[in-house]
Protein backbone atom coordinates (compact mmCIF):
# COMPACT_ATOMS: atom_id res chain seq x y z
CA UNK A 1 0.00 0.00 0.00
CA UNK A 2 1.49 3.48 -1.27
CA UNK A 3 1.28 5.75 1.65
CA UNK A 4 1.66 9.60 1.27
CA UNK A 5 2.30 12.56 3.92
CA UNK A 6 1.69 16.21 3.30
CA UNK A 7 2.88 19.41 4.89
CA UNK A 8 3.77 19.27 8.54
CA UNK A 9 2.56 15.53 8.37
CA UNK A 10 5.13 14.92 5.94
CA UNK A 11 7.55 17.11 8.42
CA UNK A 12 7.05 15.11 11.68
CA UNK A 13 7.10 11.95 9.80
CA UNK A 14 10.52 12.62 7.82
CA UNK A 15 9.23 10.84 4.35
CA UNK A 16 6.57 12.26 1.80
CA UNK A 17 5.95 8.10 0.61
CA UNK A 18 6.24 5.19 1.97
CA UNK A 19 5.18 1.74 0.58
CA UNK A 20 3.56 -0.71 3.34
CA UNK A 21 2.59 -4.19 4.16
CA UNK A 22 -1.31 -3.94 4.84
CA UNK A 23 -1.21 -5.75 8.40
CA UNK A 24 -4.38 -8.25 8.74
CA UNK A 25 -7.11 -6.46 10.83
CA UNK A 26 -6.60 -2.98 9.22
CA UNK A 27 -9.70 -2.42 7.35
CA UNK A 28 -10.29 1.50 7.50
CA UNK A 29 -8.93 4.48 7.93
CA UNK A 30 -9.24 4.52 11.44
CA UNK A 31 -7.37 1.57 11.85
CA UNK A 32 -4.36 2.45 9.31
CA UNK A 33 -3.89 5.95 11.35
CA UNK A 34 -3.40 3.58 14.40
CA UNK A 35 -1.03 1.18 12.63
CA UNK A 36 1.05 4.57 11.33
CA UNK A 37 1.15 5.98 14.60
CA UNK A 38 3.03 2.57 15.91
CA UNK A 39 4.96 2.86 12.70
CA UNK A 40 5.96 6.34 13.39
CA UNK A 41 5.71 7.70 17.26
CA UNK A 42 6.53 10.92 15.70
CA UNK A 43 3.63 10.92 13.59
CA UNK A 44 1.61 9.87 16.43
CA UNK A 45 2.65 12.68 18.56
CA UNK A 46 1.83 15.03 15.74
CA UNK A 47 -1.54 14.20 15.55
CA UNK A 48 -2.07 14.21 18.85
CA UNK A 49 -0.30 17.60 19.71
CA UNK A 50 -1.78 19.58 16.63
CA UNK A 51 -4.99 17.99 16.07
CA UNK A 52 -7.38 17.84 12.73
CA UNK A 53 -5.70 15.16 10.12
CA UNK A 54 -7.93 15.05 7.05
CA UNK A 55 -7.73 11.70 4.57
CA UNK A 56 -7.80 10.81 0.93
CA UNK A 57 -8.09 7.17 -0.45
CA UNK A 58 -7.06 6.95 -4.31
CA UNK A 59 -7.30 10.56 -4.35
CA UNK A 60 -10.74 11.23 -3.11
CA UNK A 61 -11.29 12.91 0.51
CA UNK A 62 -12.77 10.07 2.61
CA UNK A 63 -13.95 9.69 6.59
CA UNK A 64 -12.62 8.01 8.61
CA UNK A 65 -14.67 5.07 8.91
CA UNK A 66 -13.63 4.69 4.34
CA UNK A 67 -12.58 1.20 3.84
CA UNK A 68 -8.66 0.84 2.95
CA UNK A 69 -7.07 -2.07 1.28
CA UNK A 70 -3.30 -2.92 -0.36
CA UNK A 71 -4.26 -1.46 -3.36
CA UNK A 72 -5.28 1.88 -2.18
CA UNK A 73 -3.11 4.77 -2.69
CA UNK A 74 -4.01 6.45 0.68
CA UNK A 75 -2.61 10.29 1.83
CA UNK A 76 -2.60 12.13 5.12
CA UNK A 77 -2.41 16.04 5.06
CA UNK A 78 -4.17 18.60 7.48
CA UNK A 79 -7.05 20.98 6.39
CA UNK A 80 -6.26 21.92 2.82
CA UNK A 81 -5.38 26.01 2.83
CA UNK A 82 -4.96 26.85 -0.63
CA UNK A 83 -6.73 29.56 -2.41
CA UNK B 1 -13.37 24.60 -19.16
CA UNK B 2 -9.87 24.44 -17.99
CA UNK B 3 -7.69 23.74 -14.89
CA UNK B 4 -4.06 24.09 -14.84
CA UNK B 5 -2.19 23.78 -11.69
CA UNK B 6 1.50 25.35 -12.26
CA UNK B 7 4.26 26.54 -10.59
CA UNK B 8 4.96 29.84 -13.16
CA UNK B 9 2.67 33.04 -12.54
CA UNK B 10 0.25 33.68 -14.83
CA UNK B 11 -0.47 37.15 -16.51
CA UNK B 12 -4.32 37.78 -15.99
CA UNK B 13 -5.08 39.67 -18.85
CA UNK B 14 -3.89 37.25 -21.31
CA UNK B 15 -5.86 34.24 -19.50
CA UNK B 16 -9.12 36.41 -19.86
CA UNK B 17 -8.29 37.38 -23.64
CA UNK B 18 -7.74 33.54 -24.48
CA UNK B 19 -10.75 32.69 -22.26
CA UNK B 20 -13.06 35.23 -24.60
CA UNK B 21 -11.50 35.05 -28.25
CA UNK B 22 -14.40 34.77 -30.39
CA UNK B 23 -16.83 33.67 -27.97
CA UNK B 24 -19.47 36.19 -29.27
CA UNK B 25 -21.75 34.36 -27.16
CA UNK B 26 -19.91 35.22 -23.54
CA UNK B 27 -22.00 38.79 -21.57
CA UNK B 28 -19.51 38.83 -18.76
CA UNK B 29 -16.59 37.43 -17.46
CA UNK B 30 -16.06 37.71 -13.28
CA UNK B 31 -12.80 36.96 -12.05
CA UNK B 32 -11.33 36.50 -9.00
CA UNK B 33 -7.12 37.25 -8.58
CA UNK B 34 -5.53 35.98 -4.82
CA UNK B 35 -2.22 37.71 -4.31
CA UNK B 36 0.28 36.90 -1.59
CA UNK B 37 0.51 39.46 0.96
CA UNK B 38 3.31 41.12 2.52
CA UNK B 39 2.15 40.73 5.76
CA UNK B 40 0.02 38.02 7.79
CA UNK B 41 -1.29 37.52 10.99
CA UNK B 42 0.94 40.39 12.22
CA UNK B 43 4.36 39.11 10.94
CA UNK B 44 5.90 40.12 8.13
CA UNK B 45 6.47 37.49 5.37
CA UNK B 46 9.90 37.32 2.97
CA UNK B 47 7.90 34.59 0.67
CA UNK B 48 5.19 31.73 1.12
CA UNK B 49 5.25 28.29 -0.49
CA UNK B 50 2.43 26.46 -1.38
CA UNK B 51 3.03 22.64 -1.49
CA UNK B 52 -0.02 20.36 -3.18
CA UNK B 53 -0.77 16.67 -4.10
CA UNK B 54 0.00 16.06 -7.89
CA UNK B 55 -2.70 14.35 -9.14
CA UNK B 56 -5.29 14.64 -6.75
CA UNK B 57 -4.96 18.60 -6.97
CA UNK B 58 -6.04 18.52 -10.78
CA UNK B 59 -8.83 16.20 -10.27
CA UNK B 60 -10.46 18.04 -7.13
CA UNK B 61 -10.37 21.33 -9.36
CA UNK B 62 -11.94 19.44 -11.86
CA UNK B 63 -14.58 17.94 -9.56
CA UNK B 64 -15.13 22.24 -8.18
CA UNK B 65 -15.03 22.69 -11.39
CA UNK B 66 -17.87 20.00 -12.50
CA UNK B 67 -19.95 21.28 -9.54
CA UNK B 68 -20.02 24.84 -10.93
CA UNK B 69 -20.82 23.68 -14.54
CA UNK B 70 -24.40 21.74 -12.77
CA UNK B 71 -25.18 25.03 -10.60
CA UNK B 72 -24.84 27.77 -13.27
CA UNK B 73 -25.21 27.87 -17.50
CA UNK B 74 -21.47 28.88 -18.03
CA UNK B 75 -19.96 29.46 -21.39
CA UNK B 76 -16.31 29.08 -20.24
CA UNK B 77 -14.50 28.31 -16.78
CA UNK B 78 -10.90 28.95 -15.61
CA UNK B 79 -9.00 27.65 -12.22
CA UNK B 80 -5.12 28.44 -12.21
CA UNK B 81 -3.53 27.58 -8.92
CA UNK B 82 0.13 27.97 -8.65
CA UNK B 83 2.51 25.71 -6.34
CA UNK B 84 5.87 26.70 -4.86
CA UNK B 85 8.02 29.55 -3.58
CA UNK B 86 6.33 32.98 -4.27
CA UNK B 87 6.89 36.42 -2.97
CA UNK B 88 4.16 39.42 -1.84
CA UNK B 89 2.76 40.50 -4.50
CA UNK B 90 2.19 37.54 -6.70
CA UNK B 91 -0.46 35.93 -7.65
CA UNK B 92 -1.50 32.75 -6.35
CA UNK B 93 -4.70 31.77 -7.85
CA UNK B 94 -7.28 32.79 -10.81
CA UNK B 95 -10.75 31.67 -10.75
CA UNK B 96 -12.20 32.91 -14.45
CA UNK B 97 -16.19 32.39 -15.25
CA UNK B 98 -17.81 33.70 -18.37
CA UNK B 99 -21.97 33.53 -18.92
CA UNK B 100 -24.24 35.44 -20.56
CA UNK B 101 -25.64 36.80 -17.52
CA UNK B 102 -23.61 38.48 -15.33
CA UNK B 103 -25.35 37.21 -12.05
CA UNK B 104 -24.43 33.00 -13.08
CA UNK B 105 -20.89 34.55 -13.56
CA UNK B 106 -20.11 36.34 -10.60
CA UNK B 107 -22.34 33.74 -8.41
CA UNK B 108 -20.39 30.63 -9.75
CA UNK B 109 -16.63 32.73 -9.64
CA UNK B 110 -17.90 33.53 -5.57
CA UNK B 111 -18.84 29.29 -5.51
CA UNK B 112 -15.63 28.29 -7.24
CA UNK B 113 -13.21 30.56 -4.97
CA UNK B 114 -15.15 29.29 -1.57
CA UNK B 115 -15.14 25.75 -2.46
CA UNK B 116 -11.52 25.41 -3.98
CA UNK B 117 -10.51 26.48 -0.49
CA UNK B 118 -11.84 23.93 1.42
CA UNK B 119 -11.05 20.59 -1.37
CA UNK B 120 -8.08 21.20 -3.29
CA UNK B 121 -5.03 19.78 -1.95
CA UNK B 122 -2.86 22.81 -1.60
CA UNK B 123 -1.00 23.87 1.82
CA UNK B 124 0.64 27.34 2.75
CA UNK B 125 4.08 28.28 4.25
CA UNK B 126 4.27 31.57 5.01
CA UNK B 127 8.37 32.30 6.04
CA UNK B 128 9.11 35.86 7.33
CA UNK B 129 11.99 37.07 9.71
CA UNK B 130 11.11 35.12 12.47
CA UNK B 131 11.32 31.39 10.72
CA UNK B 132 8.56 29.50 8.85
CA UNK B 133 4.81 28.56 10.26
CA UNK B 134 2.08 26.49 8.36
CA UNK B 135 -0.90 28.64 7.68
CA UNK B 136 -4.17 27.37 10.09
CA UNK B 137 -7.25 26.23 7.97
CA UNK B 138 -9.53 29.05 8.77
CA UNK B 139 -13.59 28.13 10.33
CA UNK B 140 -14.38 31.29 8.14
CA UNK B 141 -13.19 29.27 4.82
CA UNK B 142 -15.62 26.60 6.10
CA UNK B 143 -18.20 28.71 6.45
CA UNK B 144 -18.29 30.15 3.13
CA UNK B 145 -18.70 26.72 1.82
CA UNK B 146 -20.93 25.77 3.64
CA UNK B 147 -23.53 28.71 2.87
CA UNK B 148 -23.47 27.21 -0.59
CA UNK B 149 -24.11 24.11 0.03
CA UNK B 150 -26.99 25.35 2.59
CA UNK B 151 -28.61 28.29 -0.06
CA UNK B 152 -28.89 25.46 -3.01
CA UNK B 153 -29.51 22.36 -0.55
CA UNK B 154 -27.06 20.66 -3.46
CA UNK B 155 -24.85 17.23 -1.44
CA UNK B 156 -21.32 17.83 0.19
CA UNK B 157 -19.65 15.93 -3.02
Amino acid sequence: MKILYFAWLRQRTGTSTETIDLPPGVTNVTELLAHLGERHPSFAEAISARGVVRCAVNQRHVDRDHPVTAADEVAFFPPVTGG
Amino acid sequence: MAVRVQAEPFDLGAEIAELTRGRTEIGGVATFTGLVREFAGGRRLTSMTLEHYPGMTERELERVEAEALDRWPLDASLIVHRYGKMLPGEPIVLVATASAHRQAALESCAFLIDWLKTRATFWKFEEGEDGGLWVEAKEADDEAARKWHLATGGILV
